[in-house]
């Protein structure tokens, strides 16, 4: 096949996967933009068959490992659970970036293949672009590794930190630059082993001090690295489907990150430097007084919630890890028959990913037209009678628009506490992530219900 | 003076940052985990790379230094495409609207 038909095949296969994001703007049009990224996957890789021509033993053996990684992959993605999204995508990461450390090793070992040189000789800038993929999908490798093992459970999710770590960190970053620049002009192999070894270490160090709840920017910005990893690859390989996409995901990646900061109201740069969560710590431990409390059954829940007329649910993490999102739809159901309007609040960093609540509700079969998001909810909370807070905790704090002395103050929360009465699912009074407690609790119209989410949401659907 | 075709491959690289990011700020924010997983899956059109390398290698030397890195990232990239396709697939079908008769 001639270099420029494989070329604008190529282009066509970039233009496929831009119309996949593109359909993800509505749900009605995903599907449809699912099936064009296929396509262009499908593009891409014939293309590079016939563009390589080898159709020799080696050619059954790729074949052979592609079956191999397509069954696995395949498998995964029809067993694993809902709630474990975010460990998935953590996972998914973390394969780019192997991969994309693979093929610049290989392209480094034998330059002749991909027509850059010889090894030794490799071209200037090829061997830069070579060594950039390197060193962003090692960190997007080791890191997302860390982000799943912390997702996972297998590793405290709580930031590991010590002291120097930000010196360290900036003095390792600055060693990837000086070793690019000598790995340039020597062409050592060596250097490019050590230059590899270092951006893994980076990425594990970048990770670990970052607490479990701050996660959805983590995923995100990993998201972002394996993209730009990607694109490094493509202007090594000069090819234009791996350029465009590199572009798409490094940016949309980008974007998330800083959805999700947002969400935080903290800085996109606090973020790219890593450490953050760790500062929230020491603050609201101290002034721990008792204060009453008021709590109920779910024999009460379900007294207030009959007598309403629109219920206001706000899930969070906590529902996730109670898997009640099954429950929490038949006690809606059983709502919705007594003619009381539901609809559902979904905050920005509720989760551990971007999105995570509200493929959870689809998963339980929740309509979308029912979910809304912040800015579109937080008026409705004024006139709704009762507000369901199952397993969302800080972004529900009205501490956030009341304290500037507190950790959360500035953040974006849902204004639950103006509801004539508030529900609040939750196994204890401990406070939640950022480590504050919440004025929530403590509310006069507020009625602490103490269980598992999944319990307490089956036991009211009983005494509706 | 030729033009550098490395310029005209930064030109589609800048310009598809921002193709990027007009299409993903209209992304509807309940979609935003398929995004993540689709353009995981996208991301991994890396394949392309891997397959060159390990068809680098003639029919004496398939598995070559050079090859077996090849063929490791074929089968991690594999295993990105079809999960990250196929779970997307599997999030997207579950997105329903309201019936209206219920």
């Amino acid at each position: 096949m001639s270099a420029n038909l494989s070329a604008i095949l190529y282009l066509i296969s970039g233009v496929l996967f831009i119309l996949a994001l593109r359909g993800l703007s509505s749900p009605e049009t995903s599907r449809q933009g699912n099936l064009f990224g296929i396509i262009g996957m499908l593009i891409a890789v014939t293309v590079t068959f016939l563009s390589v021509g080898n159709f020799t033993t080696g050619f059954i053996y790729v074949l052979i490992f592609l079956a191999i990684g397509g069954s696995i992959g395949a498998f995964i993605a029809y067993k694993i659970p809902m709630t474990a999204m975010p460990e998935l995508v953590a996972g998914f990461h973390s394969l780019v970036g192997l991969a994309a450390v693979f093929v610049a090793i290989s392209a480094f070992i034998n330059p002749d293949a991909f027509g850059l040189g010889t090894p030794g000789n490799i071209k200037l800038a090829s061997l830069i672009e070579m060594a950039i993929g390197a060193a962003v999908g090692a960190i997007t490798f080791s890191g997302s590794v860390i982000a799943f093992l912390k997702l996972q459970g297998i590793m405290s999710g709580s930031p590991i930190t010590f002291k120097g770590q930000h010196a360290l960190n900036a003095l390792i970053l600055i060693s990837i630059v000086v070793l690019t620049f000598y790995l340039c002009s020597t062409q050592s192999s060596n250097l490019f082993w050590i230059l590899i070894a270092v951006s893994f270490i980076i990425g594990f160090l970048i990770i670990i001090p970052i607490g479990g709840a701050d996660m959805p920017v983590v995923i995100s910005m990993l998201n972002s690295y394996s993209g730009w990893a990607a694109a490094g690859i493509g202007f090594t390989l000069e090819n234009t489907a791996l350029i465009i996409t590199g572009a798409l995901v490094g940016s949309s990646g980008a974007i998330l990150s800083y959805i999700m900061c947002k969400g935080m109201n903290r800085s996109f740069f606090n973020v790219i430097l890593g450490g953050f969560g760790a500062t929230d710590q020491s603050t609201g431990k101290s002034k721990k007084e008792q204060r009453p409390v008021k709590s109920g059954n779910a024999d009460d829940a379900a007294f207030l919630m009959k007598n309403a007329s629109s219920v206001i649910i706000v899930p969070g993490y906590g529902m996730a890890v109670a898997q009640a999102q099954h429950a929490l739809r038949e006690m809606v159901d059983t709502l919705k028959k007594n003619d009381i309007k539901v609809s559902y609040a979904i905050h920005p960093v509720a989760g551990r990913m971007p999105g995570h609540m509200n493929v959870l509700l689809a998963e339980a079969n929740v309509p979308y037209d029912e979910v809304f998001e912040l800015e579109e909810i937080n008026n409705d909370f004024a006139n709704a009678d009762v507000a369901f807070v199952i397993g969302a905790n800080d972004v529900t704090n009205p501490v956030a628009k009341t304290d500037p002395q507190s950790p959360i103050y500035g953040m974006p929360v849902l204004d639950v506490e103006k509801c004539k009465s508030v529900l609040f699912v939750k196994r204890s009074l401990s406070p939640g992530y950022a480590g504050i407690d919440n004025d929530l609790f403590y509310k006069e119209n507020t009625l602490m219900l103490f269980a598992d989410a999944k319990k307490m949401t089956e036991d009211i659907t009983k005494n509706l | 003076m030729e033009i550098d075709p490395f310029i005209f491959r930064l030109s589609i690289f800048i310009l598809s940052i921002f193709i990027g990011y007009y299409v993903v700020w209209s992304v509807t924010p309940s979609l935003h985990t398929p995004l993540m997983s689709v353009t995981n899956a996208i991301s991994s059109v890396i394949i392309v790379g891997a397959i060159i390398a390990a068809l680098s290698g003639n029919d004496n030397t398939i598995f070559s230094s050079s090859s077996i890195f090849g063929f490791l990232a074929i089968v991690l990239a594999a295993v990105n495409i079809f999960g990250g396709f196929l779970v997307t697939q599997r999030m997207l079908a579950m997105y329903k609207k309201k019936k209206k008769d219920k």
